[in-house]
């Protein structure tokens, strides 16, 4: 067991210098880093969120929500449908709970209205059934002319998956706008978002720019109500608040002129007489057309600007507006103005998301965390040292070697991976120097028994290094049985922690096994000892 | 070499475990029924990993922060049971917000709220956390799992690499040290939250680790004295593994005292349960995960009959 081949003298040695050089990097700053030659390793890890600071926003798609609107939608549509030439005859339709329910009274034209209807159960390519086709709807039409739209389980499932997908690339989008930042934001499970911003200094924003559904409509006013003296609105019409709450709100026509979708552009600027904060956007050519005809047909009338169901300002149409393009004005500060540019860039949300977590943490505190977690881990190296040197001596000065070259592989293996360093992470490696001992301990005290057994001084060692490794293998498993079930359990912080601690057995393997045999064979070879000094 | 090791536990230790069995049982028992008791009565004090709400750190611009003051404002706005307590630096103060009725939305208004009631002139908010209750719920679940999780690849491994007695020997110790680590979550009242999940699991971890060096022992000792009763090969790999089971777990908690003294107030209540059960896992490893291995029979057939008469004439 003592003796080593050179070329297994070389791997052990190769790896050991390799995991110290992947560790340097990390000792420097980033643009340091960039800027050395190619050659030189420069992965640098990764610290977690509650190390350097950020947010971590998890958001769900609100189902119900999403599946109320749907269902409206899905409503005016049937109506739409039946009211074509021939008409077909109908009562009650509405929206009941999930479903979509009405009653036929032509009952002789069933076919024709199973016909019409087929098309809105809307054919989805299902990514689960391997790209066959699901519906978003079951339809259903009875003989007695009742009929039915229900939610299809997998149809909707289909669905939140989509509006899920649109929703990453929409606050993607707003997100780059940003530019200061590398979130990341992911897919969780089928019905949550992910986003995960280290460093932003001002979380709000973050929360008002990526959860903001940034629906915007142009509606044509009908008239101004006092918000305190709520009245039922016209058919046709719904009432929408003003942003300011003392503001009056407007009862609109619920159709509107245009949507966020007709928009090209949208800069923030300042308006030319006020120097005020506003918001420029241009229309597509669609959109310039639509809303010049409405402009031209309607002048003299208010027109709200209304964003998620609040008006933001209801200008008068004083003239045709013809040039395809317009401005903003809500009483915006540069910022807020921004971010609505950015926004109305980005795009609307499919869906309203919902936190259902949330957790930010400021820089300083991450940075707390970092010199504690830094003086924790090195009086604990100390500490196992001066404890490894006083119980075994010579052996315990080899125990401590290894337990460095541990520290530096653990850490530049972590690095080369990638990995994340939370607190949790720092807490997993200072455990680790305490389990790295263990194989040490294990070893030296089978040293010890053998030679009280009266074997030669190289037979105990000997021995000592080939019976104690059954026992080292058994007990570091176990321990990584438990650091795999972390991993699995682990969101963020937790999972660092898992992370260190399965890298940490791991390389503990290593350096405790190979590179302590390494030192004591070269020991043996130089000293000559004559007894085991232990 | 002038270093003189110095030896913490001396050299052919022949305490007699087994023996003691009279004291340990009626302790364990004692500490588990109290564990229980505590469990079940006063319980963890679930964090809002488990139960949901919304812990706000707070940063007073001035050097101490009024806790009173701040306590009053939070109490007008109506959110139900809230706490207010100094951490760390007397500017520094931490407001817990229990769940609030009314789902997901209703958790991120608290945030507002509060926000709008100190003001940002006189106050920072370094980190804010909110769980809303459909989260929570998962997590309970999860960290749940995780611990049977561990328990069953634990129980598997050791069937695998030992006979069945060993594993049952095994996993009682270790149910009993996470059932000791919940009575201590309980009567420190200590935050439990999913960082607690994972000292429990760390504990378990360990708890397994020394006792399967134990066991290894065991079984070689069982293979080499053919004779010996069950009793006396269980008190001698006991003794043989006492100095590593000792200077292992001394070392274990060393690092952690470290990181308990100067890791800093986030990671304080993990290394508080982790000090504590490294504690009763060692002490579990040896008592317990080796003595109860007498209840079975672990020296294969042959063996046991040759040895059987003499048991027989002693009892």
């Amino acid at each position: 067991m003592l003796h080593f081949p050179r070329w297994q003298v070389a791997i052990i040695l190769f790896v050991v210098i390799a995991g110290f050089l992947s560790v340097i990097p990390n000792f420097f700053s980033r643009e340091q880093v960039q800027s050395w030659p190619a050659f030189l390793p420069n992965k640098q890890m990764v610290l977690g969120l509650d190390l350097q600071g950020g947010a971590y926003l998890l958001y769900e798609v609100d189902r119900q929500d999403y599946v109320q609107k749907r269902l409206k939608t899905l409503v005016s549509d049937v109506r739409k449908a039946l009211l074509q030439e021939p008409r077909i005859g109908y009562t009650g339709l509405a929206v009941q709970g999930e479903t979509v329910q009405l009653r036929i009274r032509d009952l002789d034209k069933l076919d024709e209205v199973k016909k019409r209807l087929q098309p809105m159960r809307n054919a989805l390519v299902s990514s689960l059934l391997g790209g066959g086709t699901v519906y978003e709807f079951d339809l259903t039409v009875g003989d007695d002319g009742l009929t039915r739209f229900t939610y299809s389980p997998t149809g909707m499932q289909q669905r939140v998956r989509g509006i899920v997908s649109q929703a990453i690339e929409v606050i993607n989008r707003r997100i780059n706008q940003l530019g200061t930042t590398e979130p990341s934001i992911q897919r969780q499970g089928d019905d949550r978002i992910l986003v995960e911003a280290p460093g932003l200094g001002d979380p709000a924003r973050l929360k008002a720019l990526v959860g903001q559904t940034a629906q915007l409509t142009f509606h044509l006013v009908r008239k101004i109500v006092d918000p305190k003296q709520p009245a039922a609105p016209e058919a046709g019409t719904v009432i929408f608040p003003s942003k300011n709450p003392n503001d009056p709100s407007y009862e609109v026509e619920e159709q509107p002129l245009m949507t966020g979708e007709d928009l090209t552009d949208a800069q923030a600027a300042f308006h030319q007489q006020t120097n005020e904060p506003v918001v420029n956007f241009r229309l597509s050519t669609g959109g310039a057309q639509k809303f010049g005809d409405v402009t031209t047909k309607n002048v003299d009338r208010l027109f709200a600007i209304v964003l998620d169901n609040q008006v933001i300002e209801a200008p008068r149409i004083r003239e045709p507006i013809l040039g395809g393009s317009g401005e903003i004005s809500g009483n915006f500060t540069v910022q807020s103005a921004n971010d609505l540019a950015i926004l109305l860039r980005a795009g609307s949300l499919p869906a309203k998301l919902t936190i259902v977590e949330e957790r930010t943490i400021g820089p300083s505190l991450g940075r707390d965390s970092i010199r504690a977690g830094v003086i924790a881990s090195i009086v604990a190296t100390v500490a196992i040292a001066a404890f490894m040197i006083i119980c075994y001596g010579i052996l315990g000065v080899f125990a401590v070697l290894a337990l460095i070259a541990n520290n530096f592989l653990m850490l530049g293996i972590l690095t080369l991976l990638g990995a994340t360093l939370t607190l949790p992470g720092i807490a997993g490696i200072v455990l680790t120097m305490g389990m790295a001992v263990d194989a040490n301990v294990l070893i030296y005290e089978r040293m010890r028994e053998e030679a009280h057994a009266g074997r030669s001084t190289i037979a105990a060692l000997d021995t000592g290094f080939r019976r104690a490794f059954g026992t080292i293998i058994d007990s570091h498993l176990t321990a990584l049985i438990a650091a795999v079930a972390l991993f699995w359990l682990g969101s963020g912080p937790i999972r660092g922690f898992a992370v260190t601690l399965a890298i940490g057995i791991i390389s503990t393997l290593f350096t405790a096994y190979l590179v302590t045999r390494l030192i004591v064979s070269t020991w043996v070879h130089y000293a000559r000892p004559k007894v085991v000094p232990l | 070499m002038p270093l003189r090791p110095l030896r913490l536990i001396p050299d052919n230790t022949r305490l007699p475990f087994m023996k003691w069995a009279r004291i340990r049982t009626p302790i364990s028992l004692v500490l588990i029924v109290v564990s229980f008791a505590l469990f079940f009565t006063v319980g963890v004090n679930a964090g809002i990993d488990f139960k949901g709400g919304t812990v706000i750190e707070v940063h007073s611009h001035s050097a101490t922060a009024d806790v009173g003051a701040i306590r009053s404002k939070v109490n007008g706005l109506g959110l139900g049971d809230v706490q207010v307590q100094n951490i760390g630096s007397a500017a520094d103060v931490l407001i817990r917000v229990a769940l609030q009725p009314g789902g997901e939305q209703a958790q991120q208004a608290v945030v507002e709220k509060i926000h709008a009631a100190l003001g940002a002139s006189d106050y920072d908010f370094p980190s804010v956390e909110v769980v809303g209750p459909r989260v929570s719920g998962e997590l309970a679940q999860t960290g749940t799992l995780a611990v049977l999780f561990t328990i069953a690849g634990i129980m598997a491994y050791i069937w695998f690499r030992f006979e069945w007695q060993f594993g049952v020997a095994a996993v009682a110790t270790l149910i009993h040290d996470a059932i000791l680590t919940m009575g201590f979550f309980a009567l420190t009242q200590i935050d439990f939250n999913l960082s607690s999940i994972a000292a429990i699991l760390t504990i378990i971890g360990y708890s397994l680790n020394d006792t399967v060096v134990i066991f290894d022992r065991i079984r070689e000792v069982l293979r080499k004295y053919k004779q010996m009763p069950v009793r006396d090969i269980i008190d001698l790999a006991t003794n043989q593994t006492l100095a590593r089971t000792i200077m292992t777990s001394l070392t274990l908690e060393i690092a952690l005292l470290a990181l308990f003294l100067f890791g800093g107030p986030v990671i304080r209540s993990f290394t508080a349960a982790m000090i504590w059960g490294i504690f009763v896992a060692t002490a579990s490893s040896i008592f317990i995960g080796g003595p109860i291995l007498i209840y079975f029979n672990i020296r294969p057939k042959a063996v046991a009959a040759a040895a059987e008469p003499k048991n027989a004439v002693k009892a």
